[in-house]
């Protein structure tokens, strides 16, 4: 095996199971013709590849840096394309959390997809494989081809089964993250005339011409900048968001766009470091100039969704400012934002998906008032609303602070802009949750929560508070990895 | 046993020159069908032939086999899918003409000399000016079609023969080994690469790169379906087999020659991938589809290497698939055998479902998307064009695969997400089921697995 590959304990390629049992569940599905039994195979694909990401997450060490489970095999020999995977302290996380939204997709969408079942659940399935493709790949032409297979299903989910604007908006996600890809798929190829190899690990800390580096970065940085998003290139994700089903925006808010801060940790960081110090400061600024942004335009929203969708640009720009603070504390926060981000905007976008099956709008007034006839879930929208604003005791709070440390260690102007950014999300959502709660007075006929609702937001509001009250199990994993890739930094940077 | 594959295309085509004679009418269908793949093995088996004949003016070696198998499939493809008798008149002459076409394009491939390059290419062009009229109906256009078709065809092989006096000229051989070897000392001089250039045009205009590109809309659209989808594949493949052969013939990089191609390559995708934005009917997108992917195909010819010229085999066998299943899309939809338009498309994937999703998989491929062949095939492209050092040019075929998505996603988009007032279901039969299967599987088996097609490709050249 490879020195930074660790061999797989199991006796199969768990990694290669992780990733496909999604499309024996699309296999399935292709024969079945009844929506129930549909949704079902769906769900249980969904579980058991939850099931054994838990047993990844389990059976993982996270005492060494290096890449776990390895599996390897000979793809395309002609190019050294080799079917490499492997999952560090960064992609574990990920991982389990992309196993766990997934199986929710489908729960979300019982009813509220009606037309063309099948071709949904096969879209969430085939996002899922490559959702967990992306990170597990250590090839780089692994990784694209997984990176860029993700886009088909996830634009067929926006344009087939999305809003009125639909058209619009899945064109524009299309485009936007394609022209991105391009331009990575060029940086790639660019490495391996350097390297000999399309391996990722061997691309690392390479010591590369600065010139070099600079054009790889931004290569590298408009595809990631364009998936985060980051600050001039979000306007897609408005768009998508508002006209996706629930279960896209799930998908789209908790793990696509995690793909893109993923790529500077995976990628920016340790192949082209010196470019990475050199572009911090730009990185910085944008990241600010999101939150800030992206907090006032939440202000001025009246469409849930919109809203929600505008908080990710600011929320994401924490995890970006983080990575870019290049201290450890940064690193751990922005993975913990990650998370956080894709568990608490996931857990809004279902809250908005709940919400719209019975009232048909998404505009905050028609659905005012709810506190009366709703208590279950006004609770619940009232965590995960807090939760979005890093209210001490919820998840966010951990990552916020840990970035916020961050950026006042680096620079206090940063840190206190970046504060300044939390603030207004602290406006932005109690508004939102001030007007869901008591905004309006009249009586309306809306029935609360039922059973399946129950199920599949209670595990999300337990990671909030769990991740809230008790982060280390969550900071353990990833420590080492993101200590080594720290120090790493830190020896070329002196 | 080394002509066998074109003496068995010789009688193919003379089998059906009689039956256009006679008067009797069996299935004319199935003969072709069973014909047509009696051939496919025949090339097949013949795949190991050896030789060299009349002087070594024929070459029959690797690369001409491997080409005559490609060559020989995408001829057998377009017999499966063409079944409309309404569309064509005079079908037995339809099946002749194509295969005395396929005939042509068989001989060209092992043609390393200027005489019989000449002669093949005039036997598969003057077939295929016969076809293009052939079709039912809509009399106007076919008939404006063929006649640019003849004319165009005829001005470029003039162009070719003027470029291959120069040739002759010059080397005092119509050998094109001969040529090339003395080729160095003379591409100094613009003579030299005019004359190289000129003599490239015949296979410009086959594969419709610019600028010798404009015949390309007007006869997809003119042309019948099947046609039409004759002429977009199999011709190319020819095409770009001989542009390999001169380019393997040249013993170093002519930097004069790369600064052409890439000139050529770059106008060619940007304007094919511009206009197609704008087109309504579907065939005429295709063809300035085409004409990007001429483009592409460019690239692989840049590096002068094995490894460049094997990406180009593999992308125009790529293209070759996906294309033909575009093509069976339009082909089923228009059973009458009009035009379709883009706004036909609406609602397609209520009324076919598979259908639908060979029309996505093919227009990704096109597009190239992972995990399609027309990714991989354009990523090998793009490495060997890189690794010659023609950084740009990537760059450019890169923002020009942003540019062509928004016209493929468009046919995806038309025919999953807008709604039709017209919901009858669009039955398929079984074996076009079975075809349109196979389509998708081929797509995404060169996307995921090219290892072994790229080495054998890489072993011919």
């Amino acid at each position: 095996m490879l020195p930074y590959l660790t061999m797989n304990p199991f006796g199969f390629p768990i990694l290669s199971t992780v990733i496909f049992l999604p499309l024996v569940g699309v296999f399935f599905i292709l024969f079945l013709k009844d929506g129930n039994k549909i949704k079902t195979t769906a769900f249980v694909a969904g579980l058991l590849t939850l099931g054994v990401s838990l047993m990844l997450f389990f059976n993982f060490n996270a005492g060494t840096p290096q890449f776990q489970f390895g599996e390897r095999l000979a793809w395309i020999p002609a190019y050294n394309i080799n079917y490499v995977l492997g999952v560090d302290g960064i992609s574990i996380m990920l991982i389990v959390l992309t196993a766990m939204i997934s199986p929710l997709c489908v729960l979300c969408s019982w009813k509220a997809i009606e037309k063309r079942v099948k071709e949904f659940m096969i879209c969430i399935l085939l996002m899922e494989t490559a959702m967990i493709g992306v990170f597990c790949a250590l090839d780089f032409i692994l990784f694209y081809v997984f990176w860029e297979a993700m886009l088909i299903p996830m634009y067929l989910l926006i344009a087939v089964w999305g809003g009125p604007n639909k058209d619009y908006a899945s064109l524009k996600f299309f485009i936007y993250t394609l022209f991105g890809s391009v331009f990575l798929l060029v940086a790639i190829i660019a490495l391996y005339l350097t390297n000999g190899t399309f391996s990722i690990p061997e691309a690392m800390f390479k010591g590369y011409s600065f010139t070099f580096q600079i054009w790889v970065f931004l290569a590298f940085a408009i595809a990631f900048a364009i998936k985060v998003p980051m600050f001039p290139f979000h306007t897609w994700l408005p768009a998508a968001h508002t006209e996706a089903p629930t279960a896209g925006s799930v998908l789209l808010a908790s793990i696509l766009l995690k793909m893109g801060t993923y790529g500077f940790l995976r990628f920016c960081l340790p192949i082209v470091p010196l470019a990475s110090f050199y572009f911090a400061p730009f990185m910085i600024v944008l990241s600010i100039v999101a939150i800030i942004y992206g907090g006032f335009v939440c202000l001025s929203q009246t469409d849930m969704k919109k809203l929600i969708a505008y908080s990710s640009v600011a929320h994401m720009g924490f995890v970006t400012l983080g990575i870019f603070t290049f201290t450890i504390y940064g690193f751990i926060g922005a993975m913990l934002q990650m998370l956080n981000h894709g568990i608490t905007t996931g857990a809004l976008f279902l809250m908005v998906g709940i919400i719209y099956e019975r009232t048909h709008s998404r505009q905050i007034y028609d659905n005012a008032g709810l506190g009366k006839f709703m208590p279950a879930y006004v609770g619940f929208f009232g965590l995960f609303a807090v939760s979005s604003f890093a209210f001490p005791g919820t998840n966010s709070f951990v990552g916020e602070l840990y970035v916020l440390i961050s950026t006042f260690a680096r620079s206090r102007t940063a840190g206190f802009f970046a504060a300044v950014g939390a603030v207004v999300a602290a406006a932005y959502m109690l508004k939102l949750l001030k007007q869901i709660v008591w905004g309006r007075e009249d009586k309306r006929d809306i029935k609360d929560l039922n059973v399946r609702e129950f199920v599949y937001l209670t595990p999300l509001a337990i990671f909030v508070i769990w991740v809230g009250l008790f982060p280390a199990p969550f900071v353990r994993v990833m420590e080492t990895t993101l200590v080594r890739l720290f120090m790493q930094l830190n020896k070329l940077s002196q | 046993m080394t002509l066998l594959p074109e003496l068995y295309m010789l009688l193919f085509s003379v089998f059906f020159l009689f039956l256009s004679v006679g008067k009797k009418r069996i299935s004319l269908f199935t003969a072709a069908r069973i014909l047509a793949l009696l051939g496919f093995f025949v090339t097949l088996a013949c795949a190991g032939a050896r030789g060299a004949l009349f002087a070594g003016a024929y070459q029959v070696d690797f690369f001409s086999q491997v080409f005559k198998v490609l060559l020989s499939a995408g001829f057998t493809l377009v017999v499966f899918m063409f079944e409309k008798e309404n569309e064509v008149e005079n079908l037995p002459e339809f099946f002749m003409f194509l295969g005395f076409s396929t005939l042509g394009l068989m001989i060209l491939v092992s043609s390393v000399e200027l005489i019989s390059i000449v002669v093949s290419l005039e036997i598969s062009s003057f077939s295929l000016y016969a076809v293009v009229p052939l079709r039912k109906a809509q009399t106007r256009t076919q008939i404006e079609a063929a006649m640019k078709y003849l004319f165009f065809g005829a001005i470029s092989t003039g162009i070719m023969l003027y470029g291959m006096g120069y040739l002759y000229g010059m080397a005092h051989s119509t050998y094109l080994p001969d040529i090339m070897a003395k080729l160095p000392q003379f591409l100094a001089q613009p003579l030299g690469v005019l004359a190289i250039i000129l003599t490239m045009t015949a296979f410009f205009f086959k594969l419709s790169l610019f600028p010798l590109h404009f015949w390309a809309p007007d006869i997809y659209e003119g042309a019948s379906d099947a046609t039409t989808t004759f002429i977009a594949t199999v011709p190319k493949i020819a095409a770009a087999a001989l542009l390999i052969r001169l380019t393997m013939l040249a013993s170093s990089a002519p930097a004069q020659m790369a600064t052409v191609i890439i000139v050529l390559a770059a106008f060619s995708m940007t304007l094919g991938n511009l206009v197609g934005l704008v087109q309504k009917d579907v065939k005429r997108l295709l063809a300035y589809s085409g004409i990007a992917h001429a483009g592409y195909l460019m690239l692989g010819l840049l590096s002068f290497n094995r490894e460049g010229n094997a990406a180009v085999v593999y992308y125009i066998t790529v293209y070759l698939f996906m294309n033909l299943a575009l093509f069976y899309v339009v082909m089923l939809l228009s059973r009458r055998g009009e035009n379709v338009t883009i706004n036909d498309l609406s609602g397609l994937a209520r009324r076919s479902p598979l259908l639908a999703l060979t029309l996505a998989v093919a227009a990704f491929s096109l597009a190239g998307i992972p995990p399609t062949g027309g990714f991989t095939g354009k990523f090998f492209l793009f490495v060997t064009a890189f690794k010659a050092g023609y950084l740009a040019i990537v760059i450019i075929a890169a923002v020009n695969t942003v540019i062509s998505i928004f016209y493929y996603l468009n046919l995806v988009r038309i025919s999953y997400s807008r709604e039709s007032e017209e919901l009858r279901p669009l039955s398929l039969a079984f074996h076009e089921k079975v075809l349109c299967c196979v389509f998708n599987i081929v797509i995404i088996y060169l996307g995921l697995m090219p290892f072994g097609l790229i080495d054998l490709f890489r072993d011919a050249m």
